[in-house]
């Protein structure tokens, strides 16, 4: 069916408003930490100004940007790389040795993630500061891991349904055992599909700032933590915050973008092949 | 090298008894073919002994070892599918290396064993290329290549032939009877083609609905079906069977009234059954002949020329179909009425029960 010209006008521009409702006020965060305080505050806004970078170089002067940065590289990679350990063989397991249960196990998988986390943020925090995991990288990679490993099990689950099961089946019959399989067939016959499950991964533990707010303090706190800091009881600093927001999520986006398209190509993996 | 047994081997699903306990005994170096019509469970029970599936019942034994609970990767056997499972990543070589080098075998060994499987196979010029850039025809050679470097104990076959044209089919046929007698290896070959069976096999194990019906030569099952099954699925085209009540009887021959037809003559010596019992006459196309006045009346509906031979299909009074393998130059045509008489000392009988009343002893010339 081929969508008239009008239509496509119309979906077109319904398109740009939702993208710029959406992108609004990312773009009116990067403004304002050009600014400084006095203008961030003005009313009307300020749409014409002499931009500054003093609001960045407060920012970053005493707050330890770049311990914060560093915590969210090793958290976000860390716990993807754990996660990735981890889900590899489950879904190895679960795609290719199937069982009665292995639906229920997938669909339980998931219903852990429909549980909100403050529901079980008491005894998490407890359990961490028995263990005295509180505010350490070690804990904070465990709980991203955690909170990671049901979305990587079912997105790995799903590329390796889409590779041939006969192929596994020679290999089994070939007297290759499951390590050579999963090392020699799996991981470079999934390739792509591991690829976009990791950068989904690193994207979600990067931006994952419950717990890394309520677990963390100064040594093991991430880059959403080091947000969180600004809107501290000294008050509200709109120029400095945003300034902490945009180095915040800059890393992430330019990595996204580099990215998109091996994003885009893990997710349509099954449907090109 | 490898003699596999089962007894009362069974497979069960939670709704459904796939396999309903088969005995079966292959002997060392012998090309045995499992064929039947789909779904009759021949794939599963190759999977069984693959150990790609488990055994739910009775046992299974490689070389007088019970193997019912042995992993696929440890029977020592080497499957070719009907998708060839090719590793798509790697090149002719690595695929055919790939067990060998898991295996930790040195890499000159490999190379040696490559190249002779290769040379074998025609596959010499396209090591270097990946499964992508293979004809159908080669891609099955690549999976035969990899089962033969890791000299196996026997080899099983899924119908591997099924996705080439028909033309190398028939050449792989013969290349694979060849590729038995030089590796002198246990085959055993899964087809729901029964001319493949006739002429591949060794011997031929007939599968219908999880049980097996037949197990025997090609020519025994031909000339002689044990059941009205078998009758019907071996031969092409199809054993004629027409249905009458016997008549009379004497220590060399039954005489039966065929109904819609006349009597007919089936030669053997002593066969049991009294007269007035009802039973079956099985008549092949080539061992059924036109002649005038013959007991078996009709009209020709069809006629195909193949050159060779002329396959004449009439159609009798009560609706039902035989075909008669008649001379190239019998001249008959559609529509024509034709009377037909089979071959008595040819011609084979079932019971009520569909199972056989004769067997035939066969002395080749």
């Amino acid at each position: 069916m081929k969508q008239s010209a009008l239509s496509q006008i119309i979906f077109g521009i319904l398109a740009w408003i939702a993208a710029l409702v959406m992108f609004f006020p990312i773009l009116w965060m990067i403004v304002t930490a050009f600014k400084t305080e006095g203008q961030a505050i003005a009313i009307p806004p300020l749409i014409l100004f002499t931009p500054t970078i003093q609001s960045f170089l407060d920012a970053t002067a005493n707050a330890g940007y770049l311990l914060f940065a560093m915590n969210s590289v090793i958290v976000s990679v860390g716990s993807t790389v754990l996660a990735i350990a981890i889900a590899f063989p489950a879904a190895y397991a679960l795609a290719f040795f199937p069982t009665q249960r292995t639906e229920f196990t997938l669909m339980w998988m998931l219903s852990t993630k429909m549980l909100p986390a403050v529901g079980v943020l008491m005894p998490i925090y407890l359990g961490m500061k028995t263990i005295g995991l509180q505010d350490t990288r070690i804990g904070l990679v465990g709980l991203d891991t955690l909170m990671n490993l049901p979305i990587v099990v079912w997105m790995l689950y799903s590329f390796f349904k889409e590779i041939p099961g006969e192929i596994l089946e020679a290999a089994r019959v070939d007297g290759i055992g499951p390590r050579q399989q999963m090392w020699h067939l799996l991981l470079p016959l999934s390739g792509p599909g591991i690829a976009s499950t990791a950068l989904l991964s690193v994207i979600l533990s990067w931006n994952e700032a419950f717990w890394s707010i309520n677990v963390t303090a100064s040594h093991a706190g991430t880059l959403a933590a080091y947000i969180a800091r600004f809107s501290a009881p000294e008050g509200l600093f709109w120029a400095k915050l945003s300034a902490a927001s945009v180095l915040a999520v800059a890393p992430i986006l330019v990595f996204g973008s580099l990215t998109q398209r091996r994003l885009v190509r893990g997710l349509t993996f099954g449907a090109v092949k | 090298m490898a003699k596999l047994i089962l007894q009362n081997v069974e497979k069960r699903y939670e709704t459904f008894h796939a396999i309903k306990g088969i005995d079966l005994s292959i002997d060392d170096r012998e090309f045995v073919v499992f064929v039947g019509p789909s779904g009759c469970g021949k794939t599963t029970l190759l999977r069984m002994i693959a150990g790609l599936e488990d055994i739910t019942g009775g046992d299974f034994s490689i070389d007088g070892v019970r193997a019912n609970d042995i992993p696929p990767d440890k029977r020592g056997l080497a499957m070719v599918f009907q998708t060839y499972a090719l590793y798509p990543h790697m090149t002719v070589a690595e695929n055919m290396g790939f067990a060998l080098k898991m295996a930790k075998v040195p890499r000159d060994e490999i190379k040696a064993k490559v190249a002779h499987a290769a040379a074998m196979l025609q596959l010499d010029k396209v090591l270097d290329r990946r499964p992508k850039a293979l004809s159908g025809g080669q891609r099955q050679r690549v999976a035969i290549g990899r089962a033969i470097v890791r000299n196996p104990k026997g080899f099983l076959f899924d119908e591997p032939l099924s996705n080439l044209d028909a033309a190398l089919r028939v050449q792989m046929r013969t290349e694979l009877v060849k590729l038995n007698k030089q590796l002198q290896t246990t085959m055993i070959y899964v087809t729901h083609d029964q001319i493949e069976a006739m002429t591949m096999a060794d011997r031929i194990v007939v599968l219908h609905a999880g049980i097996v019906e037949q197990v025997g030569s090609p020519l025994e099952l031909y000339n002689n079906p044990a059941n009205l099954f078998v009758a019907g699925f071996i031969g092409s085209p199809k054993m004629n069977l027409l249905e009458g009540v016997v008549t009379a009887r004497d220590d060399q021959h039954v005489e039966v009234k065929l109904d819609d037809a006349g009597n007919v003559i089936v030669m053997g010596d002593r066969i049991a059954v009294a007269p007035g019992t009802r039973v079956t006459v099985g008549m092949r196309p080539e061992h059924t002949a036109l002649v005038s006045d013959g007991p078996i009346g009709g009209v020709a509906d069809f006629v195909e020329h193949l050159g060779n031979e002329t396959l004449v299909y009439v159609k009798r009074p009560d609706g039902q179909q035989m075909i008669v393998k008649a001379d190239d130059l019998a001249g008959v045509r559609m529509g024509d009425a034709v009377t037909m008489a089979p071959k008595g000392d040819r011609s084979v009988l079932f019971g009520p029960d569909g199972k056989a009343l004769l067997r035939r002893e066969f002395h080749l010339h």
